[in-house]
């Protein structure tokens, strides 16, 4: 497979998920916009390990952390989630005005 | 041939769901686009023969996203999308961005040289992944084991129903039926 074919792909995820991480109201959906993200991330670190870097396990390594991320990302967003709909039952970013309940 | 032909196939489709994530009408149904994206990622993983990473990534995004699913229906509005749901905001700088970082993202993917060292023939990948983390990389992967660790504390202690600052329903509201009333 062709090296820029991928890169551009992981660029179009990349792309998509700043859109919806900036542009989405409820937590959830900005979850997915992050996620997003990290996936071209993830294709783009697999890209160059499989074309540019000889298969070095390194690499995986590399992507293996990035999927950590994505994991701390998810729970940590999911328990904030569920402490601010506790405190103030909103799922949306507006109705947060402050940091503090 | 053929692996070239699937990798365009999911490359598109990849993109095409990612897409579909942010334009469906059912915070649910944008839960299993979302993993159809990374589906299509991890498929692409494979072909590039890191069938482990890939293998990982499907597993472990089909769990996240189910548990995600039943976030969506526990917490939103309008989880069987039987209306349409637009719930955006800063529409047109977002757009700007997301279209800002692909464009340059896909300049630099098409115009700088990157070395063409392709992965040897009958090379044993997933094996020498295992040696590298148990290996050279093993406080790499140790790293990332004690961080999950004290992600899944710090979740508990944020979710928990009793924290540092009391119990959870102390001074707050019971649930409104209508949303917009439990603003």
């Amino acid at each position: 497979m062709s090296q820029e074919l991928l890169l551009v792909v992981a660029a179009a995820l990349f792309g998509i998920g700043v859109y919806g991480a900036l542009s989405q109201q409820t937590f959830v959906m900005i979850m997915m916009g992050l996620e997003l993200m990290i996936a071209g991330g993830i294709l783009a670190i697999g890209t160059f390990w499989a074309q540019s870097a000889a298969g070095s396990p390194k690499g995986q390594v590399l992507a293996i952390v990035a999927m950590t991320v994505m994991a701390v990302e998810a729970a940590l967003g999911f328990a904030l989630v569920i402490s601010v709909y506790r405190v103030r039952k909103a799922d949306m970013t507006e109705k947060l005005k402050r940091l503090r309940h | 041939m053929i692996v070239d032909a699937l990798g365009w196939l999911l490359g598109a489709g990849s993109v095409l769901c990612a897409w579909r994530v942010f334009r469906a009408d059912s915070m649910v149904r944008a839960a299993y686009w979302l993993l159809a994206a990374f589906v299509g990622v991890g498929m692409i993983l494979v072909l590039l023969t890191a069938q482990f990473l890939g293998l990982v990534l499907i597993l472990m995004m089909a769990g996240e996203m189910t548990i995600m699913a039943v976030f969506m229906v526990m917490f939103m509005m309008n989880p069987a999308g039987l209306n349409p749901m637009q719930m955006v905001h800063q529409h047109r700088a977002s757009i700007v961005a997301g279209v800002t970082a692909f464009i340059g993202l896909t300049a630099v993917a098409l115009l700088a040289p990157f070395p063409e060292r392709p992965v040897p023939p009958g090379a044993a990948v997933t094996r020498e992944t295992g040696m590298e983390l148990l290996g050279d990389s093993m406080v790499i992967f140790e790293t990332a084991a004690v961080a999950l660790l004290a992600t899944m504390i710090g979740a508990v202690a944020l979710a928990a129903r009793r924290g540092r600052h009391g119990d959870a329903y102390e001074g707050s509201v019971p649930p409104a039926m209508d949303p917009e009333e439990g603003a």
